[in-house]
C-alpha cells in the first residue's frame, strides 16, 4: 500500500500510523445521552467491507494527519486529504 | 466407519480403494432447530457438542465456502492455555483439556502435540509479569513453569542470548500447550458432528435474516430460505458483515493477520517459542517448516492477505531471536481476517434478537479456543444461559466497563 500523501506524495505506509474511522467525532460531554453517546463513540465500530474513510499520521513525513479513503476489501487507495481542512 | 489401526491395515492391504468420505456434502433442509453460521473450527465445534452433549437433534451448519477455509486453515496452529485474567483462565484450561480427550472424542487424528509453550523474558519488569502470571495460571490448576537463563539455554541452544537490546533473562514454559494439525480439527469435528446427523452445508451463505417480532425465524441463503428458530453465528472476520445484515453494530474491527512457513528443515525447535519484546513467535511443523507470525497490519481489512511492512517487521523478530534462520528461505505467507474486539477478548453471548446467538471477537487467539468456544456456544444456544466459563464474554461489558483486557491497551483493536 501506498498512500499519496497531499505534501509528500505517494510513500510507502511503513512511513504512516494507523488510527483508524475518520468519519465520527467527539460527542459533546454536556449531551444528555453523553454516556450512550461516548459509548457508541468509544465501543462500537461500522467496519465497513468497503469503501471506508481513515485517519493516518504521517509519523516518518510531513506529521500531518490525513483522511485516507480506502477500500478494506482490495487495500486499493483512492485519494488522501488533510485532516485539517476537515476540522475547519 | 470408526478410524483405527485395524481399518488403517484393512485398507492398506486392498490399495487405499475403500476409503468413504468423512462426512456427508448435505442439501439444505426447510426447516432445522438450530443453525450455526459458519463452518470453521468454531461453528463445526458447536454444532458437534449441540448434537453430542445436549442432545439437539436437528442442526445445520452453513458454510459461504468450503469448510475449513477460513481462519481454522490459516492460523499457526498453537494452543496454550497461559492466561492472566479472572474471565480468562478457566474457559482456556477447559479448551487446553477438551484438546487433551480431542482425538479419541473425536476419532480422529488432528496430531495433538504437548510439546510446550516458551515465552521469553528479557527484563527484570517482564520476569515479575511472568511471574504474576505463573502464579495467576497454577492458582487456577493450569501447570506454568518460571525458567531461568540456564535452563531455557538447556532447551533452546540456539537462540541469540546475548542480543543487546533484549538479552534472554529467562523464560516462562506451559509444558502443556503446543501445536495441534489445524485443518484435522475442522474435519474432525465435521466428521464427528456429521455422524450425529449435522448437515454440514457448503457454499451456502447467508444473505438475509427473516426476525418477526424481535424473534429469529430463519435465514436467507444463497441457496435459499432455511427456517430456524435459534441461529449462532460464529463466522470471525466476517462478523460486522453478518451482524450488520439483521441491524446489529457490534465492539469489532476486522484487522489482516499474516503468517508464514519457511521450506522444509530437519528438526530444529522442538517447542514453541514467543519473542515478546518483538512480537515473534515461531514452531515447526512435522514437515519440517518453521512456522511463525507476529502482529496484525493494522489496519482495518477483509483482504485476506497482507502488505510487506508487516513481512519485514515479523522476520526482524525472527532475525533478532534466532540469526541462524536467516539462511531460510520463506516459502509461503497468507493473510487471515481476525475479529478484533475492543478489549483483546471474545464475545459467547445472546444478541438482542430472541434466537440471535453470537461467538465472535477471538482476535488472533480464536484457535486455541475452538473445543471450549463450540462447548461453551452449544451450551449457550441448547440452555439459554451462558456457560460458566464463558459468562465473562458478555456482549455488555464495555457499556458496564467490565472489559477483559489482558493487554491493557484499551479500545484500540490494532494494538492488542
Amino acid at each position: 500500500m501506498r498512500i499519496p500523501c497531499p505534501y509528500c506524495g505517494e510513500r510507502d505506509i511503513h512511513e504512516f500510523a494507523y488510527l483508524g474511522d475518520a468519519t465520527v467525532s467527539r460527542p459533546d460531554p454536556a449531551r444528555n445521552d453523553a454516556v450512550q453517546a461516548f459509548y457508541e463513540y468509544v465501543y462500537l465500530r461500522d467496519n465497513p467491507a468497503g469503501s471506508f474513510q481513515e485517519l493516518w499520521y504521517h509519523a516518518a513525513g510531513c506529521h500531518s494527519w490525513l483522511v485516507v479513503t480506502r477500500d478494506t476489501r482490495t487495500h486499493a487507495i483512492f485519494g488522501a486529504r488533510l485532516a485539517s481542512r476537515e476540522a475547519s | 466407519m470408526q478410524y483405527s489401526a485395524f481399518s488403517l491395515l484393512k485398507n492398506a492391504l486392498t490399495g487405499h480403494r475403500h476409503w468413504q468420505p468423512a462426512w456427508r456434502d448435505s442439501e439444505p433442509r426447510s426447516q432445522y432447530d438450530v443453525v450455526i453460521v459458519g463452518g470453521g473450527g468454531h461453528g463445526l465445534a458447536t454444532a458437534y457438542y449441540l448434537a453430542k452433549v445436549h442432545g439437539v437433534k436437528n442442526i445445520a451448519v452453513l458454510e459461504k465456502s468450503y469448510i475449513g477455509s477460513g481462519n481454522v486453515g490459516r492460523n499457526t496452529t498453537i494452543v496454550r492455555s497461559n492466561y492472566l485474567l479472572p474471565g480468562n483462565i478457566p474457559f482456556y484450561e477447559w479448551s487446553m483439556k477438551l484438546w487433551e480427550g480431542l482425538e479419541q472424542d473425536l476419532n480422529y487424528n488432528a496430531m495433538v502435540s504437548q510439546r510446550g509453550v516458551l515465552n521469553l523474558i528479557h527484563s527484570d519488569t517482564q520476569r515479575d509479569a511472568y511471574a504474576r502470571r505463573a502464579n495467576a495460571m497454577r492458582l487456577h490448576g493450569v501447570d506454568s513453569v518460571l525458567l531461568d537463563k540456564d535452563e531455557v539455554r538447556k532447551m533452546v541452544p540456539f537462540l541469540n542470548y546475548e542480543n543487546a537490546r533484549f538479552p534472554i533473562q529467562g523464560g516462562m514454559l506451559q509444558p502443556r500447550g503446543g501445536t495441534v494439525r489445524h485443518d484435522a480439527v475442522a474435519w474432525g469435528y465435521a466428521r464427528a458432528g456429521d455422524q450425529r446427523g449435522v448437515d454440514i452445508i457448503q457454499n451456502c451463505e447467508v444473505t438475509g435474516f427473516r426476525i418477526s417480532n424481535g424473534k429469529m425465524m430463519g435465514v436467507e441463503t444463497t441457496r435459499g430460505y432455511i427456517g430456524a428458530g435459534k441461529v449462532g453465528l460464529a463466522v470471525a472476520g466476517n462478523t460486522s458483515r453478518v451482524a450488520t445484515i439483521a441491524g446489529l453494530r457490534l465492539p469489532i474491527e476486522s484487522h489482516v493477520l499474516q503468517a508464514f512457513v519457511s521450506e522444509g528443515i530437519k528438526p530444529l525447535i522442538p517447542n514453541v517459542i514467543t519473542f515478546g519484546a518483538g512480537h515473534f513467535y515461531i514452531s515447526q511443523s512435522d514437515k519440517g517448516g518453521l512456522v511463525f507470525g507476529g502482529d496484525i497490519d493494522g489496519y482495518n481489512s477483509y483482504a485476506q492477505r497482507g502488505n510487506l511492512p508487516t513481512l519485514e517487521d515479523v522476520c526482524e523478530g525472527g532475525m533478532a531471536l534466532m540469526p541462524m534462520i536467516g539462511r531460510i528461505r520463506l516459502l509461503r505467507q497468507w493473510g487471515g481476517i481476525m475479529d478484533m474486539s475492543m478489549d483483546g477478548s471474545p464475545i459467547i453471548d445472546k444478541t438482542p434478537i430472541d434466537g440471535l446467538y453470537l461467538n465472535a471477537g477471538w482476535c488472533y487467539g480464536g484457535f486455541k479456543a475452538t473445543p471450549a468456544s463450540g462447548w461453551c456456544f452449544a451450551h449457550l444456544i441448547a440452555r439459554d444461559s451462558p456457560h460458566e466459563f464463558a459468562a465473562a464474554y458478555r456482549m455488555d461489558r464495555f457499556r458496564t466497563g467490565h472489559m477483559i483486557d489482558e493487554k491493557g491497551q484499551g479500545a484500540q483493536p490494532n494494538l492488542h
